[in-house]
């Protein structure tokens, strides 16, 4: 702008320094955007079969996408990760869940079974059932089992986190939980991971 | 299935997010170049598998769909 571009002037012409330092800022973003590590932060509140899945398949494929990932499990979703998963589902008071059969010629696979409500609570041993045909199904579909998915997350280093309030809450031991749990933790230290992380999800 | 990648990896039958998890373990195996040939059923893998190059910076060489299957070829970067 007038100034000599080799004079002190001219280096500290305004319109030339806001060019430098745009072109500067463009390329240390582009450098800090591509050095990144995403990560994933999930709250695990639900302990029934179907509800284990979303921050199983969540976490584990995060993991393999090289995602720096936390799971806090709380309340029901501490279920999730004792070490004997005896993990349930309840179609009662649950009108979308499709009943099913995995079993027989397909007309039969095919037909979806209203099933009162008065029936599936009435019934003894009707929930086992329910979860029997539940696991049948999953397994047809090549579906992994919760299981696996557990092991997938661990190895991809996922970092899952129990809720010590809801473990003193219901009593809980914590021999019963799968020792390569990453810590006993409260609210604040899941907040201050939460706070870092680039997606945060409350399943 | 393409007879000259470095591995194979037989998918089929699997659903998400086992393609992709087990996809990953057979590329942390391979060398820088190797390439990986997988086949799978999941129709989601289509777009997955699309997604999973783009994030972990390794190259979808080919990716086809021929009657409910599914072959993509991955080199290792």
């Amino acid at each position: 702008m007038g100034a000599p571009e080799n004079t002190l002037a001219g280096h500290l012409d305004p319109a030339r320094l806001d060019e430098w330092f745009d072109q500067r800022f463009e390329a240390r973003m582009a450098e800090r955007e591509a050095a990144h590590v995403p990560s994933l932060a999930i709250i695990a509140t639900k302990g029934t079969l179907d509800w284990a899945y979303p921050p199983f398949i969540l976490a584990s494929t995060a993991g393999a996408l090289g995602w720096d990932v936390s799971v806090f499990f709380t309340f029901y979703g501490l279920e999730l990760l004792k070490k004997d998963l005896k993990l349930a589902i309840s179609p009662l008071g649950n009108p979308s869940m499709p009943m099913k059969m995995p079993f027989g010629p397909q007309w039969l696979k095919d037909i979806n079974w209203h099933v009162p409500n008065l029936v599936m609570a009435g019934v003894p041993g009707f929930e086992k059932v329910a979860t029997g045909l539940m696991q049948q199904t999953v397994k047809n579909k090549g579906v992994a089992s919760i299981d696996d998915l557990r092991s997938a997350c661990l190895e991809a280093e996922a970092k899952l986190y129990a809720c010590q309030m809801t473990v003193d809450l219901f009593g809980y031991s914590q021999d019963a939980f799968i020792p390569e749990i990453e810590g006993w933790i409260g609210a604040a230290s899941f907040l201050s991971i939460a706070q870092k992380s680039d997606v945060n999800l409350f399943i | 299935m393409s007879t000259t990648a470095t591995q194979t990896l037989d998918a089929r039958g699997m659903n998400c997010p086992l393609p992709i998890l087990r996809t990953k373990k057979a590329l942390a195996s391979l060398a820088k170049g190797d390439t990986l040939a997988v086949t799978a059923t999941d129709p989601g893998s289509l777009k997955d598998m699309q997604a999973f190059c783009k994030q972990t910076g390794n190259e979808l060489v080919s990716s086809s769909a021929n009657q409910g299957e599914f072959a993509f070829v991955i080199r290792k970067s």
